[in-house]
């Protein structure tokens, strides 16, 4: 057995670890934070460079022709450095579905373009309240035009393309709803900047208005494909979680030996030094429930769904845990602006929402271990 | 990434199987596999007599305590060997539970600072079962403050006299021989004055009186020592060295992997899958379901950490610390699934008896055996220090006691 990641999958591990120490400081983390840039152009130029970007991607699409498991380990980094760019958005959820679904010409024009940073892509899927559910999409494609509106759309402000779930039947199933391509610079989109929790990723409302749009996959199979991406993007995002989940128990431990009151670190306080523990054990059964997430999704085993699933809540849970105590263990300094505390806390609760919430996922791991259990 | 054996794994997981498949107490397979926390009888047969006639069978075929050298009992194994056993023992590995403490703590403390004509003689028997072992360290005035210990040890010629009184001693009532911590210096701070030995549970002036358990059951033990003779060749380690030794036996403790903490969760699921509620099938419920999934992922991510220190093992590397999260995160998890089993029956949930409970009132008795888990073994708060020191690297506590003689620390708070 060997439930671990390969020593060329560490070291690449590093080599991203590195290279954001160094390109994605907080204090360039605080320049989209502060609203002074829509995201960070430069890193994502430099993520294109690195290879990070297509690392999933095949070669003969202008990738890195790796795999998940690396993309793993740099999703982990993502979260670790609260990169703010669409790295989720194009990489996780726009490439993704194109792999799984797009004609060759599709592939042969957006991956290459994502892999060299070029091009940035998103997935509108939701179209305000309510959790993924193919009764919860009302947009309409009819003749090759879509109508409706998309909110909130990750990164949609600055994305190039889009992947659009849309409604082309009224059955009320799964079968109702087809994926169209999007060229969001083409027209028939109106765009509107949506303030967000969590400032340095941007969330947009797309107004599709006989919007041209080709098909992404075969009609009525939209809902199946986006199953499959939502999944494959929950393992991916669980690594970010994972990442964001760690450096928050790295700051909060950082403090509470930095910090003295009472004539002592605060660390030394059990009440302290619990709260730490907890996060720790919290951000371990993350990491663990992630890792056979990660191998679930690089061997396309039947266990996927589940795997997915558990790694979803986990790792939710995880970050969630970790940067609310992070904020606890700096006490009132982690509850400035100044601090860097906020920005975990930001991202943690953003996460958590943007692939379905946890109660969401919740309800599906108990649906698909139901299913595992029957067959 | 992956989950498979390598070729020797293999072809010992295949030979270990091959061996469990032709010898094990095959009519007790499904009675053990339903066993669960607080509820480990056989129905029709006492399940000391089972386990040691098991680990007596284990141990004639090379199968016993795998990682121990074959001089002292063992098979000379390989830690990933070890694991691949037990996995392959499945529930009949649930026999070995009377031994644990013996093969987990006794044995490799033996095996450290026992004299080799010791260990040739008591390790063999100990490995087979034959001969029960176990601990006897925590006190009434020393449970998670071990080294606030206060049984005596005087030495006396060659010979060295106790008198005192330990607690929480498991097995202690079938036990042959235990491994015993007292003070000797009573003048010295209290982690210095203190000294391990080994003992035939036999011997005069040692009184064994079980303890009632708040479940009703008794598994520990309350154990006297009045004038107890220890010859002097029976001491582990230097005279004042016993905090030192007994860190290696509890080291192990904790390092023990693969052993699979029990959360309670597959019975809950399993109950749930067929429960009906008032407006239906309680899987279906969204509150239900809600909870399952909570302790869902609690579940599996023990079971994944567990297999990343199996895979550092099968590397031959040493696994990392976060192993050390098992204990803590099922002890609570027992209990809160046992109580919301109970929720989920209603009013009936009161009734505990096998024959009128819900499913034979598994939860019930899971319920009451619960609390034990989080204290036995290092209680929660302690394990989470352990993690916060050793794992974080947060400072230690202030420990008012630890310069002062031991014998003028305060023993009353009012």
């Amino acid at each position: 057995m060997n439930f671990d990641f390969s020593d060329d999958q560490k070291q690449l591990r590093d080599q991203a670890r590195k290279f954001l120490a160094e390109k994605c400081s907080p204090k360039a983390v605080r320049v989209v934070l502060d609203g002074k840039a829509p995201y960070d152009k430069e890193l994502w130029k430099g993520l294109a460079e690195m290879g990070f970007l297509g690392v999933a991607i095949p070669e003969e699409f202008g990738g890195a022709g790796a795999g998940h498991l690396e993309l793993c380990v740099i999703a982990e980094e993502m979260g670790r450095a609260n990169a703010p760019v669409p790295f989720s958005s194009t990489v996780y959820l726009a490439a993704e579905a194109l792999l799984i679904a797009g004609s060759d010409a599709q592939k042969k024009k957006w991956l290459p373009a994502i892999a060299s940073g070029e091009a940035i892509g998103t997935l509108a899927l939701f179209e305000g309240k309510g959790n993924p559910s193919p009764k919860n999409v009302k947009l309409t494609a009819a003749n090759g035009v879509l109508n409706g509106v998309k909110k909130p759309v990750a990164d949609g402000a600055i994305a190039d393309f889009a992947v659009v779930a849309a409604r082309t039947g009224s059955n009320g199933r799964d079968g109702d709803i087809s994926l169209f391509l999007v060229d969001l610079k083409a027209g028939g989109v109106e765009v509107k900047n949506l303030t967000n929790l969590d400032p340095t990723r941007g969330q947009a409302e797309i107004t599709f208005k006989d919007c041209k749009a080709e098909p992404l996959g075969a009609a009525g199979e939209g809902w199946s494909i986006l199953t499959q991406v939502l999944d494959r993007a929950a393992v991916l995002c669980a690594f970010e979680q994972v990442g964001g989940a760690d450096r928050a128990l790295e700051m909060g431990r950082d403090y509470a030996l930095d910090r003295i009151a009472f004539g002592r670190q605060i660390g030394s306080f059990q009440a302290v030094k619990h709260m730490l523990a907890d996060m720790y054990v919290s951000a371990t059964l993350a990491r663990s429930n992630s890792y056979y997430g990660a191998w679930a999704l690089s061997t396309n085993a039947a266990e996927l769904p589940e795997a997915a699933a558990a790694a979803r809540i986990s790792a939710t849970q995880a970050f969630q845990h970790c940067a609310k105590n992070n904020i606890q263990v700096h006490g009132g300094m982690g509850f400035t602006w100044e601090f860097d505390c906020h920005m975990y806390y930001r991202r943690a609760n953003t996460m958590a929402l943007g692939l379905g919430s946890l109660s969401y996922w919740e309800d599906q791991l108990i649906d698909r271990m139901r299913k595992k259990n029957a067959a | 990434m992956n989950f498979d054996d390598t070729p020797q794994e293999a072809e010992f997981r295949a030979t270990a199987r091959a061996w469990i498949s032709a010898n094990a107490p095959k009519q007790y397979e499904e009675e053990l596999r339903k066993s669960s926390l607080g509820r480990t009888q056989l129905k029709n047969a006492n399940i000391l007599e089972v386990a040691k006639a098991w680990q007596k069978k284990k141990a004639d075929a090379g199968w016993a305590c795998l990682h121990w050298p074959k001089e002292y009992g063992g098979r000379g194994a390989s830690p990933i060997e070890r694991v691949i056993w037990q996995q392959e023992e499945g529930p009949f590995g649930k026999l070995s539970h009377m031994f644990i403490i013996g093969h987990g703590m006794c044995g490799p403390t033996m095996m450290a600072f026992a004299r080799e004509e010791h260990k040739r003689k008591y390790l063999p028997p100990l490995a087979s079962g034959e001969k029960v072992w176990c601990q006897l360290f925590s006190e009434p005035a020393g449970g998670s403050d071990v080294a606030g210990l206060r049984t005596r040890a005087e030495k006396d010629g060659d010979e060295w006299v106790i008198n005192g009184q330990k607690i929480w001693t498991s097995g202690a009532h079938y036990s042959d021989y235990g491994i015993l911590l007292t003070r000797t210096d009573p003048t010295v701070p209290k982690h210095k004055g203190l000294t391990m030995f080994f003992l035939d549970m036999k011997s005069p002036g040692v009184e064994v009186r079980p303890i009632k358990q708040a479940s009703g059951a008794s598994d520990f033990n309350e154990v006297y020592f009045t004038n107890v003779r220890i010859p002097d060749h029976q001491r582990l380690g230097e005279v004042g060295d016993g905090w030192n030794v007994s860190l290696t036996t509890l080291m192990n403790e904790r390092m023990s992997i693969g052993a699979g903490v029990s959360t309670g969760f597959p019975e809950l699921f399993e109950y749930c899958s067929s429960l009906m509620l008032d407006d239906g099938p309680a899987i279906e419920d969204r509150a239900v379901r809600s909870k399952l999934a909570n302790w869902a992922v609690k579940a599996s991510g023990l079971r994944y950490t567990s297999m990343r220190a199996i895979s550092a093992l099968s590397k031959g590397e040493r696994p990392g610390p976060e192993n050390s999260i098992g204990k803590l995160v099922a002890g609570s998890m027992i209990q809160d699934v046992a109580t919301y089993a109970l929720d989920l029956q209603g009013a009936a949930g009161v009734v505990s008896g096998p024959e009128d409970a819900e499913v034979a009132g598994r939860f019930q008795a899971m319920l009451l055996r619960a609390p034990g888990t989080r204290v036995e073994g290092g209680t929660d708060e302690i394990m989470r220090n352990i993690i916060a020191e050793r794992v974080l690297g947060l400072p230690g506590d202030i420990r008012v006691d630890k310069d002062v003689p031991f014998n003028k620390i305060p023993t009353k708070g009012r």
